[in-house]
């Protein structure tokens, strides 16, 4: 997908100036961290349960070939069909040859992976008609927008926004009446979707899991509108990445006892559907052909590296929901696909850190992130780490650089630092005076610019201390 | 095979240190599934799972004798208002029933004019409150999603404490994994509008399960 993470200071700052998007992140705010809390206070076998999940998926990355290579067996055996992917776009042109040339209706279930590829666009682009059939995907297609948040792709808008879209764009099917009633709002998507459900010749779903026992793709959804999606259509495409993938059911079971109650904090998603090749000879429904793209997109490359530990996340979205950062800018402020604390590690490995540069600094290291993952994944250290490599490739300002190269300087000199910051104290503490603050200070006018600084009072710790001893 | 799958089996055996495939399944945990930490149940299975629907916003009827599912699915015709015009899955536990002659049933997989479906469960999870429903000739998917009412039969000696009770009750019963195998947990919902949860998204709008306690 293009993103615009290069402009991400500036849709910060608009975001922040948002009156509309503010209101949606407002009403966001709080369920999801509630409700994950309470799910998790539930299950007091939830540390042992993390910790199990963690060994499971390391233990299947140390040897991914081999579950990989155990899952495509299955799923020829099933009579289903395996393609590889290198790239986005090979991905998308192996799609687009199992749609074939002739133009078709494409049905799809939320896939974070096909908006990594920017499959929607490569679809259209080809002549088919595509139509998302989660409702928070379906509402943000309507708006011609990238989804906000991995699970909740429309958090953004409010109520009123998606009454306003539906009676532009429903109009043509002969629904004028405005809907302003989450309940009305619901019922009427589902009459649209209905339809083109039952019309439809090709079905795209995500994974959240692929199982090598049995070459199962696995879905965790809500609404049904994945199932819907898989079983009416004649063609079923899952696309999926290569770390998705797990030894067994039973280690699926330990990965949807923590999704859930870190996703929404439900015990259970309403549907968690495993398909597995196409129709049976004696089916009286489901898919005719079956088909999984499995991609790599750089993600081979993590294995193994500083960040091959973010390969065990399962797209829970509780690192996002647990963010300040993002609960202040909401997701489209990022630039690219995946937001929040497991975007802002992932996007500048996907488009390069040279691309993404901002991203990593747009965390205040409270480290909430990494406390509520369910997959361990120690996101702050990991932001960290982006940030001394942009150090590293002279990709941060040379202001910046030169700063931190005279504090080491100075912080490798004790006697030096001591004098210096003794100095520092003094003058600064004099200057401040009676306010005690300074509204403004040289070389410090973006800190200045949210804040005061505090003036120093008194000598510096170490004076201090060495007069008590 | 392809030149992409070449490839990107190299780099990931590159990465992990290793040119060659691994000849032998590595050790690992799941060749040992009751090693897996399970949630403990605050009371017997059966209890547990009909807690478990309710919490999920599903409803139960407890019936003594297969044949009680036709006066139980009466009821709730009646309790809900709806004409009795039933599409049914031709599984053992229901292809039997003597349905009264006036209603409109039929088998086979749901069309999109089909509001009520009844099907049948492989296992109940005690754990969640999940119905365990297998793909097939007698229980067709669409049943399971195209109607507005879903109700579902099983029987309580196939209701199991933890998920992994259901996989293994499956391995021992089933040839081959079928086509679709769908945990569901209550009706279908959605909270894409304002984080505020609605029921009946895309799936059906009500779940309604039938223990047999025979």
């Amino acid at each position: 997908m293009q993103g615009s993470t290069t402009e991400f200071k500036r849709q910060a700052e608009a975001a922040l100036h948002d009156a509309t998007l503010q209101r949606a992140m407002a009403k966001a705010k709080g369920g999801f961290v509630d409700k994950r809390r309470l799910a998790v206070a539930r299950l007091p076998e939830f540390a042992q349960i993390r910790a199990e999940a963690k060994a499971i998926k390391e233990h299947t990355l140390a040897h991914l070939d081999y579950y990989l290579e155990q899952f495509e067996r299955k799923v020829l055996e099933s009579g289903g069909r395996v393609h590889w992917a290198r790239t986005a776009d090979e991905a998308c042109a192996a799609v687009l040859a199992i749609i074939g040339a002739a133009s078709k209706q494409v049905l799809k279930g939320k896939s974070m992976v096909s908006e990594e590829i920017g499959l929607n666009a490569a679809m259209e682009r080809a002549g088919h008609t595509v139509v998302e059939t989660d409702l928070g995907e379906y509402i943000i297609q309507l708006a011609h927008e990238p989804p906000s948040h991995i699970i909740a792709p429309a958090v953004h808008k409010t109520r009123d926004q998606i009454t306003d879209l539906f009676q532009a764009e429903h109009e043509k099917y002969g629904l004028t009446e405005r809907v302003t009633e989450t309940e009305d709002i619901v019922n009427e998507a589902r009459q649209v979707l209905r339809t083109k459900f039952l019309s439809a010749d090709v079905g795209i779903t995500g994974a959240n899991f692929l199982i090598a026992e049995t070459g199962s793709t696995v879905i965790v959804t809500n609404e049904g509108n994945g199932d819907l999606t898989q079983i009416l259509p004649r063609t079923h495409i899952v696309t999926a990445s290569i770390e998705k993938v797990i030894p067994s059911l039973d280690d699926m079971t330990v990965l949807l006892r923590l999704l859930a109650r870190s996703a929404t904090g439900q015990e259970m998603s309403s549907y968690n559907t495993l398909s597995t090749g196409p129709r049976r000879a004696d089916d009286l429904d489901g898919p005719e052909e079956f088909h999984v793209v499995i991609v790599d997109n750089g993600r081979s490359d993590m294995l193994g590296n500083e960040f091959h530990d973010m390969l065990r996340c399962i797209r829970c979205g509780a690192c996002l929901n647990h963010c300040p950062v993002y609960g202040a800018i909401g997701g489209h402020a990022y630039g690219w696909v995946y937001p929040g604390p497991m975007g802002s590690v992932l996007t500048p490995l996907m488009i390069g850190l040279e691309n993404a540069r901002d991203l990593p600094n747009a965390c205040t290291l409270n480290g909430r992130c990494g406390e509520v993952c369910p997959m361990s994944i120690p996101l702050p250290d990991m932001l960290r780490t982006l940030r001394f490599k942009e150090h590293e490739r002279k990709l941060s300002k040379a202001r910046a650089r030169g700063a931190l190269k005279a504090w080491g300087l100075l912080a490798r000199r004790p006697r030096l630092y001591q004098v210096v910051t003794a100095l520092m104290t003094a003058v600064l503490g004099s200057i401040g005076g009676r306010a005690g603050r300074f509204r403004s200070l040289p070389l410090a006018s973006g800190w200045t610019q949210a804040r005061d600084l505090p003036a120093p009072q008194g000598a510096t710790f170490q004076r201090m201390w060495r007069r008590r001893r | 095979m392809s030149a992409a799958r070449d490839e990107i089996f190299t780099r990931i055996r590159r990465s992990l240190r290793r040119d060659a495939p691994l000849a032998a399944p590595p050790a690992h945990r799941s060749q040992a599934p009751e090693s897996n930490v399970r949630p403990r149940l605050e009371k017997d299975p059966l209890e547990c799972f009909i807690d478990k629907v309710h919490a999920a916003a599903g409803t139960v009827d407890r019936i003594s004798a297969i044949s009680d599912v036709v006066q139980a699915t009466s009821d709730y015709l009646h309790r809900h208002g709806l004409e009795p015009r039933l599409v049914v899955a031709s599984h053992p536990l229901i292809s039997e029933l003597a349905w009264p002659a006036e209603w409109k049933i039929h088998a086979g997989p749901a069309r999109g004019e089909d509001h009520i479906g009844v099907g049948a469960a492989f296992a109940g999870v005690a754990e969640t409150g999940t119905l365990v429903m297998l793909s097939g000739a007698d229980n067709p998917t669409t049943l399971n999603f195209l109607p507005d009412d879903h109700i579902v039969v099983v029987s309580a000696l196939q209701i199991v404490a933890h998920l992994e009770d259901a996989w293994r009750l499956m391995r021992d019963s089933v040839t081959a994994m079928p086509r679709t195998v769908n945990l569901i947990t209550g009706p279908s919902r959605t909270a894409d509008v304002e984080q505020t949860i609605q029921l009946g998204a895309h799936g059906p709008r009500r779940l309604h399960v039938i223990v047999i306690e025979d």
